[in-house]
């Protein structure tokens, strides 16, 4: 039996391409700050990695910051910018992926910062009026604005320009968490008017433990990371060539074929839902139903428990994910699908489906397959927690 | 089948026997608090994130799926409200016994057979073959008591791999599969109280309240203390007592009221009883409900003296009349019957004279 695997949103596999322009640097020796010939070679590798990046991005090679992933990349905006402005609010949308939301939070416990979540519609949508009256309160006061540029779990792509043009009125810097965008949607850094925006290696086909925070100029984060003052200052630590390299050769290939991609993806992603409605009726789906994400396809499955059903597909071949926050192992509903106005009981018992590049129609056979005879074991099990008798 | 992994040696090499033996297995832990650090820290506690990652690791080990499953709600309902009523109306419960009943072959059973698997295996000390409950070979290991409250229907959907082995060499065994919980220490105590201290935390939860300690033979005042509550029949150590008995005997805990508060303490003679009537009687053995009198043992709690007696069910009480007299004899605690080393059947203590 093969594995239909669904979960390209946690890592995607990597590219061909990446693999072997990493591999080739796995075995040099360099730092990229040396002075010496080993430094120059090594460092070439990095520049032209960055200018790869910026030319696939819409940005300045000067604005790539590279940095070891997105949970970084999130943190050094969120806590860099609110550092260096120096007011309290940060304006930060309710469904951002915990690397955005906990560094925000953490600010608050600790530095003193004011945070104002933004809400959102039923589908997952931060509605440019919400941000105008949010910072209107007070604009003098606000650090930051940080909204995704589309959502993890549900794939609601969030209308970013506007809000970004928003934020820029009134002088604030806004960042975005591009990580899920970069390779489905079209995603440029000066066009979109951000200021800061995170992506990441190994969502895009390249290696883990990579990313970059785009920095367009004038816009100095203090450092969350100090020491030997690499990346503008703004991220020091020795440059890992090998992981930038691999990253520059997934961000080329995953852009130069993102709209072939994204066209494909739609079509299974479409087919997916289409089946799972056949054999589930009652079977909700999440996000919203056209601004979404080309692989993302979100599910609520109402009387079930997410974690059975991601029991019983695990079993049958079948990996996805609930999306949920999994603190300490126990799943708790997700803020997300909180924030769009689920209950509670709803959002437990939610899958969410994810395809990317080795995606085929093979994987959603499989879920059509199983999808209706797991759905009817999970709901005999039905949700534990309510049915303390 | 679904394998019950704590986190601890047991239940680790439980899951991989019924592995080798060619079962489809996965294993599950049992988050008991949605807030695990507010439990037991350290190695000695079930449900500590130390011990879910413990059992994630030995389930890598053993090569099988593993999944978290939430039975908070659930065990602070049925395990650890019960245990706070229970205690506040004077009666002595045995969660372990509880949790079992409750927990382990009820909400977690009822889950697994709906989501298609045939049985649940835990690493419990206790011996289960067609659907007979028998102790451990390991005397001294044996828990085949706290399984005395499971009903016929339960023990049909459980295994228990390690009733043929001892605890040295179930820790052999571990060393030998290369599961790192091979020297993990023993649980003990009760892993909801994260500092052992069971009398804080009912008062946590109870309130403390003074109240008296009252003499059986004089009928006189003789201390106070801070809640009845933190008492439990048989209790000889920390009864706070003003002055020496009459008789110049040590008192022992008679008796718990908790209307009135009065905890009535005696001589340990007074402790003794005969005579004993139990409630919630579950009958499932390989013998035929006693409605006559049936000679047989009974043990009177965990890791409890063994006396032999004669039991008869009428109703929904079993009586029990001892051959010998026990002392310490709480209410609250479970009463299981065996015929030599096999289970026949369990009721919860209600009175005893």
């Amino acid at each position: 039996m093969g594995t239909a695997y669904l979960d390209h949103a946690s890592t995607t596999p990597m590219l061909p391409e990446a693999i072997e322009a990493m591999t080739a640097q796995l075995g040099q020796v360099g730092n990229a700050s040396s002075l010496h010939a080993t430094g120059r070679r090594t460092r070439r590798v990095v520049e032209e990695s960055r200018e790869t990046i910026a030319s696939a991005m819409g940005a300045r090679p000067s604005e790539v910051v590279f940095t070891a992933g997105g949970t970084e990349a999130d943190n050094l905006a969120i806590k860099g910018l609110f550092w260096a402005r120096k007011r309290p609010r940060i304006l930060i949308s309710a469904i951002e992926h915990h690397a955005a939301l906990d560094p925000a939070h953490w600010l608050a416990e600790n530095h003193g910062a004011v945070v104002e979540l933004l809400d959102v519609d039923e589908h997952g949508r931060v509605h440019p009026e919400t941000l105008r009256a949010a910072i209107a309160r007070d604009p003098g006061d606000v650090a930051l604005v940080s909204v995704m540029w589309a959502n993890n779990e549900v794939g609601t792509v969030q209308p970013i320009k506007e809000l970004a043009a928003i934020a820029h009125e009134h002088g604030i810097p806004f960042h975005t968490d591009a990580v899920q965008a970069v390779s489905q949607l079209p995603v440029l850094f000066a066009e979109s008017g951000v200021d800061a925006m995170t992506i990441s290696g190994h969502k895009v086909g390249g290696p883990i433990g990579v990313g970059a925070l785009l920095l367009a100029r004038g816009v100095d984060p203090v450092p969350v990371l100090h020491g030997g003052g690499q990346e503008r200052d703004v991220r020091s630590g020795t440059l890992d060539a090998p992981a930038i390299a691999g990253f520059a050769a997934a961000v080329h290939a995953a852009v130069a074929r993102r709209a072939e991609t994204a066209e494909r993806l739609a079509v299974l992603r479409d087919d997916l839902i289409g089946r799972v409605r056949q054999a589930v009726p009652d079977v909700i789906v999440n996000g919203h139903p056209t601004d979404r994400l080309p692989g993302n396809a979100h599910f609520s499955f109402p009387g079930c428990e997410g974690d059975a059903l991601l029991m019983l597909l695990d079993a049958r071949g079948v990996e996805c994910s609930t999306g949920s926050a999994c603190s300490a192992g126990v799943a708790q509903p997700s803020h997300v699908l909180l924030a769009m106005g689920q209950d509670g009981l709803q959002a437990r018992g939610s899958l969410r489906f994810s395809l990317g590049h080795t995606s085929t129609v093979t994987d959603v056979d499989r879920v059509a397959e199983v999808i209706g005879h797991v759905v009817e074991r999970a709901r005999r099990a039905g949700i534990t927690s309510v049915s303390a008798s | 089948m679904l394998a019950a992994m704590s986190g601890g040696v047991d239940s680790a090499v439980a899951a991989a026997r019924i592995a080798e033996a060619g079962h489809d297995v996965t294993g599950i832990h049992l988050a008991l608090s949605s807030n695990p650090q507010s439990y037991r820290t350290g190695a000695r506690g079930c449900c500590t994130l130390e011990d879910s990652r413990d059992a994630r690791r030995a389930a890598d080990v053993i090569g099988i799926p593993f999944y978290i499953w939430d039975m908070a709600e659930r065990f602070h309902h049925d395990v650890v409200e019960d245990f706070v009523s229970e205690y506040a109306a004077g009666r002595t419960p045995n969660p372990c016994l509880r949790c079992n009943e409750k927990i382990k072959f009820e909400a977690v059973l009822d889950r697994a057979l709906a989501l298609g698997f045939d049985a649940v295996a835990t690493g419990h000390h206790a011996r289960l073959s067609d659907g007979v409950l028998r102790r451990s070979v390991d005397e001294g290991k044996d828990q085949s008591y706290v399984l005395g409250v499971l009903t016929r229907e339960q023990l049909a959907h459980a295994i228990f791999p390690l009733g043929d082995s001892t605890k040295a060499e179930v820790r052999a065994e571990a060393a030998r599969r290369g599961l790192t919980v091979a020297d993990k220490p023993d649980s003990h105590d009760i892993c909801f109280i994260a500092d052992g201290n069971t009398r804080a935390f009912l008062a946590d939860r109870l309130g403390a309240e003074e109240g008296p300690i009252v003499d059986a033979l004089t009928g006189q005042v003789v201390g106070s203390h801070e809640g009845a509550f933190g008492f439990t029949v048989g209790q000889r150590k920390g009864l706070n007592i003003d002055r020496p008995a009459a008789d110049g005997r040590p008192r022992y805990v008679l008796s718990i009221e908790p209307v009135s508060n009065t905890v009535t303490v005696g001589p340990r003679a007074s402790l003794e009883v005969r005579s004993i009537v139990g409630e919630r009687p579950v009958w499932n053995g390989p013998v035929r409900e006693p409605y006559e009198p049936m000679t047989c043992t009974v043990q009177l709690r965990a890791h409890g003296e063994v006396y032999g007696c004669r039991a008869q069910l009428s109703g929904d009480q079993l009586h029990i009349e001892l051959d010998a007299p026990a002392t310490g004899v709480a209410p609250g605690q479970g009463a299981v019957l065996y015929d030599g080393d096999v289970v026949i059947g369990s009721a919860t203590i209600a009175s005893a004279i």
